[in-house]
């Protein structure tokens, strides 16, 4: 696979992404579309916790934290 | 035939909000929203309710509603749980959508976030397809101009058609106009308008071959396309609902209908997954669009201070240790600041005292009516009120501004970690914070957890951080006991102690959430989605006024009316004897043995054991019982506590399992039944009553006894 596309749990803190798939089903797919991760969403890494996780992302105008296992399933293009 | 709550059997839906219209004229309005929208502010605002408010996310765990007078009408405004979305995806969503559809508001009320409007759309937008009798409310205002985001109401409300109402609930902006959208809106009579969002073509074709088929079943006041997008996207509760109005011989054609329009989906390669995906996407890509043309930034950078702060208080090197430093600030400054004017209290209530005894003995009243009212009752009334009500005025005002500036989040954001290993809910620490104040509080707030097993995990450890009523306890005993040698640092080396103590509860709450985790409550950790708002500027007066009428003096008057009869029970135990023994003394001689064995005394058992309706009058009961007669000493000082202890045998190991037994037994009665009703369930309630016995009678036994093998004391 192209090197750009990673899943968000890789993208390091600082680095913006495009959202390409959700890659997970089930309750947790739903509630990252409720929150607006749609396919070309922008999202930004901004911060990690002081253990390492979870990271909280910066998109459509909110900042939301995800647990390694959530980002995991959100693959983004990086830009 | 109409498709209304009552019909529906969906009438259960009133009952579980129990929406009391006092007359048929009462106009029903639903208040819905994104968590952290100000909803709650708003709404109090209307009402005059004081429901509980703070910056975090899903706050409204429980339905509340109010009423209001305008221009002759009454209101009634239900105020539906905080949500990101109608498509039902948690309990919260479900009853937010259910009402909103079968509720048969006449208004419903969006209230939304000026600084996130883009995001709120999305909410909008999933209910104006439902329904076009909506108020928008673009609430905080304030914060956006501070920020400088500029929403361009008016255009805002061509695009949507319906009324836009800017507002600033906290300072009571817009509200007029608010109330009077509403009324406007529930006066209008030409309802059954939708807003009407395009889907992909393939999406489309599938309405086209549901909803013929809906319209011609003629149900009244259903929306059908809305209903053919639901019945596409397999939503059983209203398939359940709708199949009620089929005659039977339609209902295969229903079901096939259904079936067709499926497949031509599948045909077009969307999965269930990818139906939703693609629904989802048209509201948010159009939430977008609306949100470009209506949303302004002057300064694009306006979150920029946010996350210079989160840099720091969420940093690897200093998150924790000044979360510490600022849970260790509030403590020095409750027991700095508490002493002075719980002497001057308890001196003034002592005063009191001593004109009642002269008002007893001018009556000629008998000793045992004075002993059971004044010995008994009274003095316990003033020991709780002194000891209590000077460290709470302090302590909730304090934790209140942390929560306004919306710092809690970002608690839970620094400790999810510990509890994912815990397999256990980042929210989890939210739910503990409430405990600081009162555990009960803390375990209705364990709603805000959608996964029914961290909920629980959650329940049944909220015991485990101190609350209100035992931090004097704590506090009392770390001055006399640990502090009491240091000499100069003392209100220091208590905070620490204090500290140590929470910083304790915490990693008890984590290791019993592990073994929960791992035996009667396994499972892996659920999904975590924590949002992190931005910081608000506290508002000082509300604070000081919710945090001390609201909170303090609730709690006190439940501790006032708990101490009141437990000081007449413990008089009575006291001086009622069976042989040469009192009653009192009998009990504490019975649980004596098994008090050493922890490293305590059978009074102080028996004093935990009377407290059980409230933590508050531990210290008081342990007292009473050491005066012999069952009788308050009046301690000036705690010095004078320290001697009547030290006199009765204690030991700075003593204190110290004092201390851990408070930090870790059965939670108080209020507690209980709390449990109780969140649960439904006697057996958990009873595990919640014996995780902490149980774990504090083993730290206690094995640090009494390590002790004393050492030959420490």
């Amino acid at each position: 696979m192209d090197e750009r596309y990673m899943p968000l749990s890789l993208l390091p803190v600082g680095g913006i992404g495009r959202v390409k798939k959700l890659t997970v089903g089930g309750n947790i797919r739903r509630r990252m579309l409720d929150l607006g991760l749609i396919n070309g969403t922008k999202i930004k890494a901004i911060n990690r916790g002081p253990s390492g996780d979870p990271v909280a992302y910066y998109f459509r105008g909110v900042v939301i934290a995800f647990r390694s296992e959530e980002a995991a399933g959100i693959l983004v293009e990086r830009l | 035939m109409g498709l209304t709550s009552q019909s529906t059997g969906l009438g259960a839906l009133n009952e579980i909000f129990e929406v009391k219209t006092e007359s048929p004229g009462d106009i029903v309005v639903a208040l819905a929203g994104n968590p952290n929208t100000g909803k709650s502010t708003v709404f109090n605002s209307l009402t005059g309710l004081k429901q509980h408010t703070g910056n975090w996310p899903g706050k409204t765990v429980s339905n509340a509603q109010g009423r209001y007078r305008y221009k002759g009408e009454n209101y009634i405004l239900v105020d539906l749980p905080g949500t990101y979305s109608l498509l039902s995806n948690s309990v919260e969503e479900e009853v937010a959508r259910d009402f909103i559809c079968f509720g048969n508001p006449k208004v419903t009320v969006v209230v939304t976030d000026a600084t996130s409007l883009q995001r709120n759309l999305i909410l909008v937008l999933q209910i104006l397809e439902i329904t076009k009798d909506v108020v928008v409310c673009v609430n905080l205002m304030d914060e956006a101009n501070r920020k400088k985001i500029k929403v361009d109401i008016k255009k805002l409300e061509e695009i949507l058609d319906v009324p836009v109402i800017a507002t600033s609930a906290r300072s009571g902006y817009g509200l007029e106009e608010l109330k009077d959208a509403v009324a406007r809106v529930a006066s209008n009579e030409n309802v059954t308008a939708y807003m009407d969002i395009e889907y992909q073509k393939s999406v489309e074709d599938a309405i086209d071959i549901i909803k013929p088929h809906l319209d011609s079943l003629n149900i009244d006041n259903l929306n059908t396309r809305w209903a053919s997008l639901r019945l596409i996207e397999e939503d059983k509760t209203l398939l359940e609902a709708i199949r009620r109005y089929v005659p039977l011989e339609q209902k295969r054609v229903m079901d096939e209908k259904i079936e067709e329009a499926k497949a031509l989906l599948y045909l077009q390669g969307l999965d269930e997954d990818g139906i939703r995906d693609s629904m989802v996407s048209a509201i948010v890509k159009k939430a977008e669009a609306i949100g470009d043309m209506v949303v302004h930034f002057d300064n694009k950078e306006y979150n920029r201070m946010d996350q210079r702060i989160d840099n720091i208080l969420t940093s690897k090197h200093w998150g924790i240790p000044i979360m510490i430093a600022l849970l260790g600030v509030i403590f020095w400054i409750t027991v700095e600041g508490a002493n002075y004017p719980s002497q001057l209290l308890a001196t003034g209530l002592f005063w009191i005292e001593d004109q009642f005894t002269k008002l007893f003995i001018w009556m000629g009243a008998p000793q045992w009516l004075h002993g059971m009212v004044i010995l008994g009752m009274y003095r316990t009334l003033a020991w709780v009120v002194s000891v209590m009500l000077p460290p709470m005025a302090i302590f909730f005002p304090m934790f209140t501004l942390l929560e306004d500036l919306g710092y809690l989040p970002r608690v839970a954001f620094n400790l999810d970690n510990f509890f994912k290993k815990a397999c256990a809910h980042g929210k989890q620490s939210l739910t503990m914070c409430m405990g600081f104040g009162c555990n009960a509080a803390g375990v209705v707030a364990c709603r805000i957890i959608d996964s029914p097993r961290e909920r629980l995990i959650a329940t049944l450890t909220n015991n485990f951080v101190p609350c209100n009523g035992r931090f004097p306890i704590l506090i009392s005993l770390a001055t006399i006991f640990i502090a009491g040698s240091v000499g100069a640092f003392k209100s220091l080396v208590s905070t620490i102690t204090v500290l140590g103590a929470v910083v304790l509860g915490v990693v008890i709450t984590l290791a019993v959430s592990k073994v929960l985790s791992k035996t009667i409550l396994k499972g892996m950790p659920s999904t975590f989605t924590l949002e992190l708002p931005p910081y608000r500027k506290p508002q000082i007066g509300k604070i000081l006024v919710r945090s001390l009428l609201d909170r303090t003096l609730f709690i006190l008057a439940r501790a006032v009316m708990v101490a009141a009869p437990a000081g007449l029970i413990i008089w009575l135990m006291a001086n009622l004897s069976i042989g040469d023994l009192s009653l009192l003394d009998r009990c504490a001689l019975f649980l004596d043995p098994f008090g050493r064995l922890l490293g305590m005394d059978g009074y102080i058992i028996l004093a935990f054991i009377l407290g059980l309706p409230a933590n508050e009058i531990v210290i008081p009961i342990i007292i009473m019982s050491y005066t012999a007669s069952g009788v308050m000493v009046e301690l000036d000082s705690l010095d004078a506590l320290r001697n009547l202890l030290v006199a009765n045998g204690w030991t700075w190991l003593t204190a110290i399992c004092t201390m851990l037994f408070s930090l870790n037994h059965f939670p108080c009665g209020t507690t209980l039944l709390t449990i109780r009703k969140e649960t439904q369930s006697l057996k958990w309630t009873l595990l919640s009553f014996a995780l902490p016995t149980m774990t504090g009678i083993a730290i206690c036994f094995v640090v009494a006894q390590t002790v004393r093998m050492l030959g420490l004391v």
